[in-house]
């Protein structure tokens, strides 16, 4: 099951890829996608019938719609700091606990994590995720692990876990 | 039109992760701005070519280019940033917490 989904996945990125239907350029890419999903599912799905459960699906639209609006909003906020005469930077890295279970799951909050005002995704050791944060608002655990993590996790959990 | 706004957007974008490459003190925070603003910086310079091209050949290489830096650019930021720690660059002065120093030993 999880061979056949990243073949899928590998094949139709491969068509996108190439945007040629011909009979050579689809078995080229067949072999390729089968070598490399064989040689390589066994680090990305650990269950594969999650792709069959169609509620993941939208859950995906719901979260790259909000990745999307927070990718803007942290270029404006590091455009805001960088531009600024006086610099208003408080860096640190700080912990926060995760809620995740499944390791692409935690990998796609490192990511969007990434991606949002300010924070950078520096390690994960056990259940916590310890974070490069630019402006270090508040000293609470509970109140930053909100501002953080909080966003993405629901949906996260929803669409990957 | 627009194909023109969302590029030049994106040079605009570009250009302040240069200049937050150049004013913030230390590698972490450096990281920070060339990260975020390289990102969307050179994913809205993809959008405005998929625009300008449609949905031909190079605009839907354009498009499946915007995942790849994205994925891209977040795995580089976090092993550079972890690399950085465990080599031993320190954070700069007006760092004010690290919870990392114990664990990173």
């Amino acid at each position: 099951m999880r061979y056949l989904a990243l073949f899928i996945l590998t094949f139709l990125f491969w068509l996108l890829l190439t945007l040629d239907v011909s009979l050579v350029n689809l078995v080229v890419g067949a072999v390729v996608a089968l070598i490399t999903s064989l040689l390589f599912s066994k680090y990305f799905f650990d269950k594969g019938y999650k792709f069959l459960q169609l509620h993941r699906y939208f859950w995906l639209l719901v979260y790259i719609v909000i990745l999307i609006w927070e990718c803007i909003k942290a270029n404006f906020d590091v455009a805001y700091r960088v531009l600024h005469p006086a610099m208003p930077i408080k860096p640190g890295i700080v912990k926060v606990k995760l809620n995740l279970q499944s390791d692409f799951a935690r990998a796609m909050l490192a990511n969007s994590i990434t991606m949002t005002p300010g924070t950078i995704a520096v390690d994960i050791v056990g259940d916590d995720l310890y974070i490069h944060w630019i402006y270090v608002s508040s000293e609470d655990p509970e109140e930053y692990s909100q501002k953080i993590a909080g966003r993405f996790e629901k949906y996260i959990k929803k669409t990957f876990d | 039109m627009v194909s023109t706004i969302l590029i030049a957007i994106g040079v605009l974008f570009n250009l302040f992760g240069c200049i937050g490459l150049i004013r913030l003190p230390d590698v972490y925070n450096r990281l920070q701005s060339a990260t975020k603003c390289g990102t969307l910086g050179t994913c809205s310079i993809l959008a405005g070519a998929l625009i300008h091209f449609g949905f031909m050949d190079a605009g839907i290489k354009a498009l499946i280019a915007i995942p790849l830096l994205f994925f891209g650019a977040t795995a580089a930021a976090h092993a550079l940033v972890r690399g950085a720690y465990h080599f031993g660059v320190k954070l700069g002065d007006k760092s004010v917490k690290d919870d990392y120093k114990d664990i990173a030993k």
